[in-house]
């Protein structure tokens, strides 16, 4: 198998959509499709699967949590006890009130970063990243859709003609 | 067309027949005399004497020299006389609390129904029959309401103690200035007056609202559809100001010496959440019967999502009013979380916390979750009953004091209000198509997908 990309763009995203479901009902293996925006059901056609980012936003908003019971608990009762207008600084219970909002701060904080950091790691997005769209149109009003091919092309070829694609190129 | 199924037909009037029997027991065994209360005091105490800690605390710096030392006959029979009166209003707050628990999911139901049409929602019209029925409650519901404020007033003062006339009478000893000085607005007849102002504007909506909804059905253009839009605004606008005047009126005077200026917010928070758990909870449950195929599990992820939503509002009420006063503890503020943080309302007033917002935080934060039946219908009983401590907790400490149960009068007043709901309701359920096939957002209903 030669490693040859087949670059199909479309202008239009319903049509996107059609030829992507009969690429899949064809059997072929989409490598990569590039919108100028997010077009709804597309990532259910392709068959992608679900991200697991609210999972690790739960887990990181945990831990936020936990780090600002740990945080006050230690500087406000353990660490320093002191009497500070009188609120009672006995137990982190009897005090508690009044961290609730340092504690609801945190875990938002700490969901939210360190979500955004997860979701740019596992995208590997960075400032002097290298852009890496293959045709720029794809980023104003065109749509192109990247499938790995072996030597005979031209069923493809039909098949994405037929669905409605506007230009067709091979890459080597 | 829905049509009412024997079985809960039967139910909703075995379930008024039963309460009526226990509040009319509840009724039957009040207390008459201080002898009797006297009994039942020491009854009680035998019971739980570690329970005299809690009752330090009550308000009356009378009863505080009580344990151990030597008191005054007159103050003694100061104390009774009080927990006479205390005795008295139990069957009273728990028709009062049961009654304006069903009473307010009927008023939050028309506040949503009046918030769809206002934000012209394409989500929901599939819902609007069942929010229809729902709000069928409203009328009886408001007259309950009406009678037992009446009965309240002629009864004397020891429901609303700030009727009592005493208070306002420079020779009494009981004569009180920060009551005088409120008394242009908490008097009886002025009370009266609002009261029936809200209750009128609320059902005259809601006679509207539904008459037009109905006339669209059938309508060849829009014009009931805009009546209906045009009114849901000025309710909203009436429902806003009324709503927070009612929570004052009825629960916050409970109390008259002590004011929060966001309790009809929460009292607002509490009565939103818990009616839309109820939309949730009939619609899945005319669902499950195949009276409405035109819902599908976007309609109850939505619900959902504003159940979710909703209760973490409630929580973020409660926390803002009780940690505003913890925090300033000021005498004339802190009185009314005193029995409720360290008194004897402590378990209810945490616990409710735990049903209202740890269960809905956890149990309805996953999506997928929120798209099962039966998730809903066992997060929903759990949000409701929170919600019913959470009514029990702002109305009994000022009626019943250190003497709350939760026993035969409490739960037969429940059972009575959810009887005649579950009644009234589903048979007006039965009176109209559940497809409001006439809105201009019908199509976009059916299709509503998430």
């Amino acid at each position: 198998m030669s490693n040859k990309t087949l670059q199909a763009i479309f202008d239009d995203d319903d049509v996107l959509l059609s030829a992507v479901k009969d690429l899949r009902a064809a059997e072929y293996h989409i490598e990569e499709i590039f919108t100028p925006f997010p077009v709804h059901g597309l990532e259910k056609a392709v068959g992608l699967p679900n991200t697991r980012i609210a999972i690790m936003a739960f887990i990181y908003g945990v831990i936020g949590f936990s780090f600002a019971v740990w945080m006050m608990n230690y500087m406000m009762i353990a660490d320093w006890p002191q009497n500070i207008g009188g609120k009672p600084s006995f137990s982190f219970a009897e005090n508690m009130p009044a961290f609730v909002p340092i504690m609801f701060e945190l875990t938002v904080f700490f969901a939210a970063h360190l979500m955004v950091i997860t979701f740019y790691m596992r995208s590997k997005l960075w400032p002097f990243k290298k852009a890496e769209n293959p045709d720029p149109r794809t980023t104003d009003d065109h749509f192109m859709i990247e499938i790995a091919v072996a030597d005979d092309v031209n069923a493809l070829e039909d098949l994405l003609k037929k669905a409605g694609a506007k230009e067709i190129k091979i890459k080597a | 067309m829905y049509s009412f199924s024997k079985k809960l037909k039967i139910s909703a009037i075995v379930f008024m027949i039963l309460g009526a029997l226990g509040i009319a027991y509840g009724f039957l065994t009040i207390p008459n005399s201080i002898e009797e209360v006297k009994q039942l005091t020491e009854q009680q105490n035998q019971g739980h004497n570690e329970a005299n800690a809690a009752n330090v605390i009550e308000q009356n710096p009378n009863h505080a020299v009580e344990n151990g030392k030597e008191v005054s006959e007159a103050a003694k029979t100061e104390h009774l006389t009080h927990a006479l009166h205390s005795f008295q209003n139990r069957p009273y707050a728990a028709i009062f609390i049961a009654m304006f628990f069903f009473f307010m999911i009927a008023l939050g139901t028309l506040a949503f129904y009046a918030i769809q049409y206002a934000s012209q929602a394409g989500w929901s019209i599939v819902l609007f029959r069942v929010m229809e029925g729902i709000t069928a409650y409203l009328l009886p519901g408001s007259l309950f309401i009406l009678a037992f404020l009446i009965i309240s007033v002629a009864n004397g003062h020891y429901f609303y103690i700030w009727m009592n006339p005493e208070y306002y009478n420079p020779q009494s000893e009981l004569y009180d200035e920060i009551l005088v000085g409120k008394s242009w607005w908490l008097n009886v007849p002025f009370w009266m007056v609002r009261t029936f102002i809200f209750l009128l504007g609320w059902n005259i909506y809601r006679y509207f609202a539904v008459k037009n909804s109905l006339a669209q059905d059938a309508g060849v253009d829009l014009t009931h559809y805009k009546k209906n839009f045009k009114a849901s605004v000025f309710f909203l606008l009436f429902f806003a100001v009324t709503e927070s005047m009612m929570a004052w009126d009825w629960i916050m005077s409970l109390t008259p010496h002590w004011l929060s200026t966001l309790f009809g917010w929460y009292v607002f928070s509490t009565l939103f959440v818990s009616s839309i758990t109820v939309i949730a909870m009939v619609t899945i449950y005319l669902k499950s019967k195949g009276f409405l195929p035109q819902v599908n599990n976007s309609h109850f992820h939505d619900l959902a999502k504003f159940m979710f939503g909703f209760s973490i509002f409630w929580t973020y009420l409660w926390f803002s009013q009780f940690m505003l006063i913890w925090y300033a503890n000021m005498p004339e503020e802190t009185a009314y979380f005193t029995p409720r943080l360290l008194g004897p309302y402590q378990l209810l007033f945490m616990g409710m916390l735990l049903s209202n917002f740890v269960f809905p935080l956890l149990l309805l934060m996953n999506s997928d979750f929120k798209r099962i039946p039966w998730f809903i219908i066992s997060t929903g009983i759990i949000i409701l009953l929170g919600h019913y401590v959470d009514i029990f907790v702002m109305i009994s400490p000022a009626t019943v004091g250190n003497h709350w149960q939760i026993g035969i009068p409490e739960i037969s007043s429940i059972l009575f209000f959810l009887g005649l709901f579950i009644y009234v309701v589903f048979n007006a359920l039965t009176k109209s198509p559940l497809n409001a096939k006439g809105n201009p957002f019908i199509k976009e209903s059916e299709h509503f997908h998430y």
